[in-house]
């Protein structure tokens, strides 16, 4: 029940927004999400409420990590 | 995301689970207290590559799972109140309280709708006035904000008949809830997105009181290997603190927003964890200036309970003292068609998800040996 889906900002309108979640257009709140996110933004979705905006840096360093310590 | 997939690359898991291989020189106990990690873990099959003598226990996590027998009761006495609907999350409906479930009284006649958002609930209550809907908030912090930041909304629109009963919980009172009760684990695999909201300071006070590590790890394959990699590590090292594997989905203060409509809306209470008993500061309650949306005020009567069926150990399951499969009732009177205790009805409780994978793991040692 704790599950948050990455979902992609299709559409903005002050906080409601629609967003391509695993390919399934749907309508989601901004309300209370942590950082403003935008059209094109990545967002983790629950419930139809995004809760984190994503980043794909953090993304790629934790791969990085990943990897380093498997190299190790 | 398409970046997603990197953390599902079979080659990515095989080297992380070498690595813990690697850093283990004993057996350590290690909980994952997130029902959603324990699904993680069994869908992945991550299990079978760790090391034998890294033994993994489900906890408490699964918010259908620790909703008392009483709570339940108390939404199906709401459910017969006449020109009510109950909305409520899917998982909540086949749970049964004394003796009946919501979708039992659905069967019966009252009006019980499923929805996926609280949003649609609110909807609900729009296009039906005058009836009275009633919500069935159940869930941890990563859904208490949403149930904030709607009833803040009806209450600025005037939405009069929108109601909630408010059953959520917040978690880390109730990691040392269980580490005071005796529970013996060596360390926790904390939920990412329990976390996204709270960040990482709620659970300081267990890796610094209790000497407990916690690793707050994501849910992909990748992130659930790498963050028991980092609790291994901690544990070997005689270090005890707070680090955050699902960096990409968790910041130190979490999000602020969040906890911010939390507090504005909610006032903390003791709460009644199935399995666990009361604990302090875990209910959220609707504050003052909110109890308009408070379904409460419409419970008149004292609900009483009937105490759990005979043999279920739903308690000791969610303690993490027993594994689903040391239940008695576990697979014969006990399984998802006809589930006595609430472990084996949600989909994330650790009972379902036993029942399933081993079911699934038994039907494909039966088509390979052909017995």
């Amino acid at each position: 029940m704790c599950l948050a889906i990455p979902a992609l900002i299709k559409e903005k309108d002050g906080t409601r927004a629609k967003a391509d979640v695993g390919g399934a257009m749907r309508e989601i709140s901004l309300e209370i999400i942590d950082r403003p996110a935008e059209v094109g933004d990545y967002v983790l979705v629950h419930a139809g409420f995004a809760i984190h905006k994503l980043e794909e840096k953090e993304a790629l360093e934790t791969l990085e990590l990943m990897r380093k310590v498997f190299g190790q | 995301m398409r970046l997603s997939s990197a953390f599902r690359e079979s080659e990515l898991a095989r080297n992380i689970a070498g690595n813990i291989a690697k850093a283990t020189t004993r057996r350590w106990n290690i909980m994952e207290f997130c029902g959603t990690h324990t699904v993680a873990i069994f869908r992945h099959g991550l299990k079978a590559m760790l090391p034998g003598y890294i033994n993994l226990v489900s906890g408490p996590g699964c918010p259908v799972c620790v909703t008392s027998r009483n709570d339940i009761d108390r939404i199906l006495y709401l459910a017969d109140l006449p020109g009510t609907i109950v909305a409520t999350y899917g998982d909540m409906m086949k749970v049964p309280g004394s003796g009946m479930s919501l979708s039992d009284k659905r069967a019966l006649g009252a009006d019980v709708r499923v929805v996926y958002s609280i949003m649609d609930a609110v909807g609900i209550a729009r296009a039906n006035p005058p009836a009275r809907v009633i919500f069935n908030a159940v869930g941890f912090e990563t859904t208490a904000p949403s149930t904030a930041a709607v009833v803040r909304g009806a209450c600025s629109e005037g939405i009069d008949n929108f109601h909630i009963l408010s059953l959520h919980k917040v978690t880390p009172p109730v990691v040392t809830a269980l580490l005071d009760g005796g529970t013996e684990v060596d360390g926790f695999l904390c939920p990412g997105h329990v976390c996204s909201i709270i960040g990482s300071r709620p659970l300081e006070p267990v890796a610094a009181g209790y000497k407990k590590p916690c690793v707050i790890a994501g849910f992909e394959p990748a992130d659930v290997l790498q963050g028991i990699l980092m609790l291994v590590r901690q544990l070997e090292e005689a270090r005890s603190e707070v680090e955050i594997e699902y960096s990409r989905g968790v910041r130190p203060e979490g999000n602020t927003n969040a906890l911010a409509v939390m507090d504005e809306v909610f006032c903390r209470v003791p709460a009644e964890w199935r399995g666990i008993g009361e604990v302090d500061g875990t209910g959220l309650k609707l504050r003052e200036e909110f109890a308009a949306f408070d379904a409460e005020r419409f419970i008149d009567r004292e609900i009483v309970s009937e105490p759990d069926p005979p043999g279920c150990q739903c308690g000791e399951v969610l303690r993490g003292e027993i594994v689903p499969t040391d239940c008695a009732l576990f697979g014969s009177a006990c399984n998802p068609e006809n589930p006595v205790g609430p472990c084996m009805v949600s989909s994330e409780g650790s009972c379902a998800t036993y029942y399933q994978y081993a079911e699934k793991t038994r039907r494909q040692y039966e088509d390979k040996t052909g017995r």
